[in-house]
């Protein structure tokens, strides 16, 4: 039987997680192996050089760089104070003198004879990483951070915007065709992930953040509200860093668009868990999804096979549609052609048939079908 | 290298991309050396298996399949190639996997040094991420944080020229040292700087990165106002590209024992290729490279070679970039039907978050290629702002410059100087009809006068760069039988007009004696057949106000190339090109220049 290979997001009930938690710099691991840690547990710590603050000293004293080094009052390495006096300048006779104070708590990194310039460098600042998910501490990376380990229901998105969270699942709709609609939104939604059906807009996600509101997931959005609730125009997909108040995780694409029912019935089945929510995706070389993690307690743990996901695409496989005209509706595959077959556009390329679900048969480019993998 | 060019009848080139790895097989046929065949796999750089060496393994297992003979011996290239035919005599790779070398660079002046370090970075195949410069605006502090921030390959600190004072240039080093900056690729080594500045700085430069760089001093490339230097610089790049990036990307300690040259970066061997080429045949060139992330222009003009990089302008995860910068109206301005802006927006970030889909309907289709001129476009002006004599040059004005209007800092691209265009990239290679390519190029570029339209089949040039550090000859020679589809050439007066007004007459040679009257009229695309490796003769007179490259209304006598769309009389305009106003008139003419090329089925 013929079988071709289609990318897809995954959506698992039960499968293992290993999340790895790194330092940006090298630092201290908190945690040990076999270490029972719950999401905002801190698996590791470092700290990040502080900022710099640069004084144009020598123009300010009104002296030549090089005699910068001897009419410092503070040296290379000293400790300094905010408004503490660190370089002094007398004028003719003793009088008018000229003083550099520090802008900031720190320490002194340099005095260069050559531009004049002094440098102090505020304290490190404290990093900490958590471990993100419930779970288990699996392995230690040395001085970097730590492998956890969590048995889960795994479920990717397709964009999203937002950093980590964690807040208990809830449903606000019925149907995954539904729009989650501001409405539905209420004051005991603070804290928690909430889950809709078909769009949100940018009426519901201000709501929502009013609300406090930890995270959405939902079919999709417009980009002119996403537009418009971001403040601007987002011109590549690498998300993440927003600070929007909320994270937001899109499972279907850009538009109205039912919630596959699967990832639906997935999530209705998990409501009332803690869940783990990251909106970061990265659509480049080193494709990062966004991810709802919601841990699974008091049941075995079962090592699901990998292989399960490269099963590949074959006639009975369900797909979903990624592109006009028909894009959003899940198909069944009836054929998988080998040969190249020309598209309206006269583009020959490899196509598969499928069924609609009012029983009509149409054919799509391979390119323009996912999987939905299990 | 250790094979004997002379001897050389095989070679294996791969391209490591950021997504495919491509290899081509290349072979001496009797006295030339040609493209048997290609095949690509996934590249590996990335988990799970983190190993740049399996998709090249990969890409020339599928090549050994297609030649019907054995190029591996298990995991090993068999080289050089045996009595029996297994193997190659050479191996070659270039790179841009892992997202290529990604770059910073420091100047004192931003319109003078930090351009030129600007250009030595994109020459040797850098992305800039940004340019940092004493009188960029921003606080010291605030380019220490960006520093530390964008975490990059390598910087390079350039600054004041050889007679001048040192005091900016150390002040940038001051706030390099003080940002303590990480290299992108792990933490096990050290950033490498190099130093291309005031050689009197070196001291005091290497006094402040020395202890927290891997510094590296090379010539100034700006050693005075009037000189640009930017060969030592690009070759330095290279060589740390190699030594401390490359070296830390997954397998590429591997695969630089397998190549018989340095591997270089993708760009760079673009860049050199095309230099060559212009320089062999004596003529100036634009190539353009668009893929979905990235847009890379390179030009040759008065034999200065010059590469910018869009690094936002793409036509996949990039192509929200395109839109958001160029606008609705601009789009739609090459699309014969209407579409509603929230539906168009939906569209094309679907297309962001699914990068791999295609038009599957005409009305996609002309989207997305209206979305490419777009993006072509505005890359190509990125390019022409970058691609400029030396800046804060001073020059003596005579009387005859003072109506030339030509300054120092002006644009090196002279669209009516130029002599060939060649597109690449999936919209442009793979574009179901090739008239469909020779019109975006047309439009986006608008080449004026004489112009002959190209575009490379599979993108080779990358592995031919590489090729052409080896063995020239056989670069050129694939480059010009196997790398290049000839679509014709692009006949453009430049003046402005009335639609329906007489611009352009004279008479075509064709091969076989045929002669072909030419009447052009403002607002029309005429084409006329000629095939790919013919010429036709040509004197052509453009009406008054009109010029072809002689002055306006001044005949040309010249020699046009065919294709497989032939010859293209553009009677649109230049300077200005304006698309009518009017919906319904801008459609009807979207969809006569159409017809006329033939560029879309009728439905």
């Amino acid at each position: 039987m013929a079988v071709a290979y289609a990318p897809g997001l995954k959506v698992t009930e039960e499968t293992i997680i290993h999340a790895e938690r790194r330092l940006p710099l090298a630092g201290e691991v908190m945690v040990k192996p076999g270490d029972k840690v719950s999401h905002d547990t801190v698996v590791a710590r470092t700290f990040l050089p502080g900022d710099v603050k640069p004084i144009g000293a020598a123009g300010q004293l009104g002296v030549e760089p090089s005699e910068l080094p001897n009419i410092m009052i503070k040296k290379e390495g000293d400790q300094v104070k905010e408004g503490e006096v660190i370089g002094e300048s007398k004028g003719l006779f003793g009088l008018f003198t000229s003083r550099i104070i520090s802008p900031a708590d720190g320490k002194i990194e340099l005095i260069s004879n050559v531009t004049g310039q002094v440098i102090v460098r505020e304290p490190p600042v404290p990093i900490e990483i958590t471990a993100y998910v419930d779970g288990i501490v699996e392995n230690i990376i040395p001085h970097e951070g730590v492998t956890v380990k969590t048995f889960a229901t795994f479920i990717q998105g397709i964009f999203g915007i937002g950093g980590e969270t964690n807040g208990v699942l809830e449903m606000v709709v019925n149907d995954p065709a539904e729009e989650l609609k501001k409405e539905l939104l209420k004051k005991e939604h603070e804290g928690k992930i909430l889950v809709g059906g078909s769009l949100v807009t940018m009426e519901t996600l201000e709501e929502a953040v009013r609300l406090g509101v930890k995270g959405i997931i939902v079919g999709g959005i417009g980009d002119q509200d996403l537009k418009n609730f971001l403040g601007y125009d987002l011109g590549v997909a690498i998300t993440g860093s927003e600070e929007k108040g909320i994270t937001l995780i899109i499972t279907e694409g850009f538009g109205k668009m039912a919630m596959a029912r699967k990832t639906f019935d997935l999530l209705n089945l998990r409501r009332g868990n803690m869940a783990s929510m990251n909106g970061a995706t990265q659509i480049r070389a080193g494709v990062m999804r966004p991810e709802i993690i919601i841990p699974i307690r008091d049941k075995e743990w079962v090592e699901h096979k990998e292989i399960e996901s490269y099963k590949g695409m074959v006639v009975g496989s369900t797909l979903r549609i990624i592109r006009e005209p028909y894009f959003g509706l899940l198909v069944k595959v009836t054929s998988l052609p080998v040969e190249l077959t020309p598209l309206e556009t006269e583009a020959k390329v490899r196509i598969v048939e499928v069924e609609l679900q009012d029983g009509r048969k149409i054919i799509l480019p391979r390119a323009n079908v996912e999987i939905i993998e299990s | 290298m250790s094979v004997d060019k002379e001897k050389i009848q095989s070679i294996l080139a791969t391209d490591c991309g950021s997504t495919t790895t491509k290899a081509i097989l290349i072979e001496k046929i009797g006295d030339e050396f040609r493209l048997m065949v290609r095949g690509e796999a996934p590249t590996t750089v990335e988990a799970p298996v983190e190993d740049v060496t399996r998709g090249v393994i990969n890409a020339v297992s599928e090549v050994q399949e297609l030649a019907g003979r054995p190029l591996l011996e298990g995991e090993d290239i068999i080289k050089p190639q045996r009595a029996n035919g297994d193997g190659v005599d050479i191996y070659i790779s270039t790179s841009s996997a892992g997202g290529g070398l990604q770059m910073m660079v420091a100047g004192v002046v931003k319109q003078m040094t930090a351009e030129s370090a600007e250009r030595a970075a994109l020459g040797a195949g850098a992305i800039v991420m940004d340019v940092i410069a004493s009188n960029d605006g921003r606080l010291a502090h605030q380019k220490t944080e960006r520093i530390r921030k964008l975490r990059p390959d390598m910087i390079l600190l350039s600054g004041g020229t050889d007679s001048g004072n040192i005091r900016q240039v150390v002040e940038l080093a001051e706030i390099i040292t003080a940002a303590d900056p990480k290299p992108r690729l792990g933490t096990g080594y050290e950033l490498p700087v190099i130093f291309a500045g005031n050689i009197k700085a070196r001291d005091e430069v290497k006094k402040r990165l020395d202890e927290k760089t891997a510094l590296v001093i090379t010539d100034n490339l700006r050693p005075s106002l009037e000189e640009e230097n930017l060969m030592p610089a690009r070759l330095e790049i290279q060589d740390q590209f190699l030594e401390h990036v490359m070296s830390h990307a997954p397998g590429y300690k591997t695969l630089m024992l397998w190549t018989d040259v340095d591997i270089m970066p993708t760009p760079a061997a673009v860049g050199y290729i095309m230099e060559r080429i212009a320089k062999e045949r004596g003529i100036q060139v634009v190539g353009v490279d668009i893929g979905g992330a990235t847009t890379d222009v390179f030009s040759v003009f008065q034999g200065i070679f010059n590469r910018t990089v869009s690094a936002n302008y793409g036509m996949s995860y990039s192509i929200s970039n395109v839109f958001a910068d160029s606008g609705m109206d601009n789009i739609m301005r090459w699309v014969p039907f209407d579409i509603d802006e929230k539906d168009l927006r939906n569209r094309i970030k679907n297309k962001m978050i699914r990068p791999t889909s295609i038009p599957q309907t005409l009305e996609e289709l002309m989207i997305e290629q209206a979305l490419a001129r777009e993006a072509l476009s505005l890359s190509f002006l990125q390019h022409k702002a970058l691609a400029t004599g030396l800046k804060g040059v001073h020059r003596e004005r005579t009387i005859a410059d003072a109506f030339d209007q030509t300054a120092s800092g002006d644009t090196l691209v002279d669209l009516m100087g130029l002599n060939m265009l060649i597109g690449s990239g999936g919209v442009l290679s793979h574009a179901p009809r090739r008239s469909q390519s020779a019109w975006m190029l047309m439009d986006a570029f608008l080449p004026e006068g004489i112009t002959q339209l190209t575009v490379d089949s599979i993108f080779m040039m990358p592995q031919l760069g590489v090729l052409a550090q080896v063995h020239p000859e056989a670069a050129t020679q694939v480059f010009v039988k196997d790398c290049l589809i000839y679509l014709g050439t692009c006949v453009a007066p430049v003046g402005p007009g009335k639609d329906g007004r007489q611009i352009l007459t004279g008479k075509i040679s064709l091969p076989g004696g045929r002669e072909i009257e030419v009447d052009l009229k403002y607002g029309e695309l005429q084409v006329i057949p000629l095939e790919a490796g013919l010429t036709a003769n040509a004197e052509l007179n453009p009406a008054k106000g009109f010029d072809l490259g002689e002055g306006k209304g001044k005949k040309i006598e010249t020699t046009l190339y065919g294709g497989v769309v032939g010859i293209v009389l553009d009677g649109r305009g230049r300077q200005p090109f304006t698309l009518p106003k009017d919906k319904e008139k801008r459609i009807e003419k979207l969809h006569l220049w159409a017809d006329a090329l033939n560029a879309y089925p009728k439905k």
